[in-house]
């Protein structure tokens, strides 16, 4: 039996453990609040915590392959500091010396950022991404960098030009994409928390698959900045965690707006309260006067069965709560995929065109200059992104534009009014958020439409610029199944706050 | 079923060398992907959309040089495969 397999779903067991004093527990298995009382309680050091966690990348990640590159340098000169914060008495912040992983799309200073294509192999970030500055000034550890699709192009890992990232539930599974490594390390105890991208379903649904918590927040709510770019109007980081509680933790750290992101905003913060934090079942009555959307369209043909037994369980579960259920329309759903593999390919287009052989990464010599760009990228881009390159160019070419790129501006919109309409008449919406489980490596590696049918229930939220959370609602046998919740734009706070109530009874 | 010749077209656009191989696939992937686009021709007419959340937040920079630490600059010109003396080289475009 490989040794992964005994890896357990630590969401799950985080919550077995909340009574278990803190000493006594797998460092590798804390939350981020357990973390953060063991350091301030000086059960263990910050350094402890960082080795411990180093330890099981050695231990396990060669079978999981959730890292492309371990920082420990950088990890220890991190963690040493804060333990002298620490030592000296003063005061530290809930991240603070606590052990984390940012997708390798995110940059470092200092450190390789490859977005996992061959074209940027040896790229050393010279600036931190504005999330990246942001969690190192609340004093983070950073442990490494980890493994996505290329370009976070893809919903298995599998399009990362070094290797796949095997789900920690299953090995012959995918961890799913495009943050596949992020949730695989988050899940096998590799991570207390990580960083992920979002631009279809890239957060959320390898958060789904790996049985972690993941938020996709609103389009604008944290900074773009140092993000490597793959489709402008869409693409968010966001935090995957083993609790809500932490996914809230790492947003309250990462968000607003910064002048390096024209499109990042601060975020008119909803008043949704955050009840308690250790909350009981009798808590579970306050969701009553919330009404929850129930998208009709999300329920439909090519819907795994034992994934809908899920999520209607779930759904069950806010009823009994006392939440009012009713059913909704998003009309124009059946467009959601087209129009989104129309919009995205073409932004791509345009922003991996500065992948060029001149400014950085991988050079192959030319004739002329134009040699120089024709090699460079015919050597340097693997095929996912080729094939998006060429999709994205030609919706934007001369005689196809109205017909494809003009046509998905206008389906946006529809789908756009879809969501309005239905947060008018309810407070979130519950849906799947994928149609399946982990599927297996290399089922749909050869087929790309069957792979981009993954993200059909993912997709819209981003047309919308709306965020959605992947909250850990079952198995089908060792595989997890995660509920989608969506709200409206910067409701996270809602969204957050019905999702832990209801991690306490799923 | 998109030609080949369009393929190739594209993939000049595009910058892309592509081999005999890449371009008989990509013809492949490409018009079955297309193919599902076309279902976008049922949907109904609508405006297009400016900006995804209420706020409204485009904004322009301003066009001119923003002064940067020298070890900025050097950074991304270390980063660059072709240097000298400090610039990066690039072929001639004629």
């Amino acid at each position: 039996m490989p040794r992964a397999s005994r890896l357990r779903s630590n969401p799950e067991s985080a919550r077995k453990t909340l009574a278990m004093t803190v000493s006594k527990m797998d460092l590798t298995e804390l939350t981020i609040k357990q973390a953060h009382e063991g350091l301030i309680k000086k059960d263990f050091s910050s350094v402890e915590l960082m080795k411990v966690h180093l330890a099981e990348i050695e231990k396990i990640d060669k079978e999981i392959g959730a890292y492309l590159d371990v920082a420990k340098d950088l990890a220890l000169r991190q963690a040493e500091k804060i333990d002298g914060k620490i030592k000296n008495g003063e005061k530290i912040g809930l991240l603070a010396g606590v052990p984390c992983a940012i997708k390798d799309a995110i940059l470092v200073e200092g450190e390789k950022c490859t977005a996992a294509s061959k074209i940027l192999e040896n790229y050393v970030a010279p600036y931190d991404a504005t999330a990246v500055k942001k969690l190192k000034d609340e004093g983070a550890v950073i442990l490494g960098k980890t493994n996505t699709d290329e370009f976070t192009m893809g919903a298995s890992t599998e399009n990362s030009a070094f290797k796949v990232t095997k789900n920690p539930h299953d090995l012959s599974r995918v961890a799913g994409g495009s943050s596949g490594g992020s949730s695989a390390a988050v899940a096998a105890g590799m991570a207390c928390y990580a960083l992920g991208s979002d631009t279809g379903g890239s957060i959320r649904q390898p958060a789904s698959f790996c049985g972690v918590v993941g938020l996709c927040p609103t389009y604008g709510a944290v900074s773009r900045y140092g993000l490597i770019a793959h489709a402008s109007s869409f693409d968010q980081i966001g935090p995957m965690a083993k609790t809500v509680e932490d996914c809230k933790i790492v947003f309250d750290a990462i968000r607003g707006k910064t002048p390096l992101d024209s499109t990042s905003v601060e975020q008119k913060i909803s008043n949704f309260k955050l009840e308690p934090l250790r909350c009981n079942f009798a808590e579970l009555s306050q969701i009553s006067n919330l009404k929850i959307g129930v998208p009709k369209e999300y329920f439909g043909k090519g819907l795994n069965a034992e994934v809908e037994k899920i999520i209607k369980n779930a759904i069950k579960k806010a009823e009994n709560a006392g939440a009012k259920i009713m059913e909704i329309s998003l009309p124009s759903t059946e467009y959601a995929l087209a129009c989104y593999y129309i919009l995205v390919p073409s932004e791509a287009s345009a922003n991996l065109a500065r992948y060029d052989g001149i400014k950085y990464g991988l050079s192959e010599k030319g004739e002329n200059l134009l040699g120089v760009y024709l090699k460079s990228r015919g050597k340097g881009l693997g095929p996912e992104v080729k094939r998006r390159i060429i999709m994205g160019t030609y919706c934007l070419s001369s005689g196809y534009y109205d017909a494809y790129y003009k046509k998905a501006q206008e389906v946006r919109k529809l789908i756009r009014e879809d969501f309005k309409m239905a947060f008018s008449k309810v407070d979130l919406l519950f849906c799947p958020v994928s149609p399946f489980p982990a599927f297996k490596i290399g089922e749909k590696a050869d087929d790309p439409l069957s792979m981009y049918l993954a993200d059909i229930y993912t997709v819209a939220v981003k047309l919308a610029g709306l965020p959605g959370l992947s909250l850990p609602a079952g198995k089908i046998g060792n595989l997890p199944v995660g509920l989608q919740i969506i709200g409206n734009h910067f409701e996270e706070n809602k969204i957050l706050s019905v999702a832990q109530k209801l991690e306490k009874v799923l | 079923m998109i030609s080949e010749k369009e393929v190739r077209r594209i993939a000049k656009l595009a910058r892309l060398e592509l081999t005999d191989k890449e371009i008989e696939k990509i013809q492949k992937d490409l018009s079955a992907i297309l193919d599902y686009f076309n279902l976008l021709e049922r949907a109904p007419k609508a405006e297009i959309v400016r900006g995804l959340t209420a706020y409204n937040n485009s904004a322009f920079r301003e066009d001119g040089a923003v002064p940067q630490p020298r070890e900025v600059a050097q950074k991304i010109i270390s980063a660059a495969p072709d240097k000298k003396d400090g610039y990066i080289k690039a072929k001639t475009v004629l």
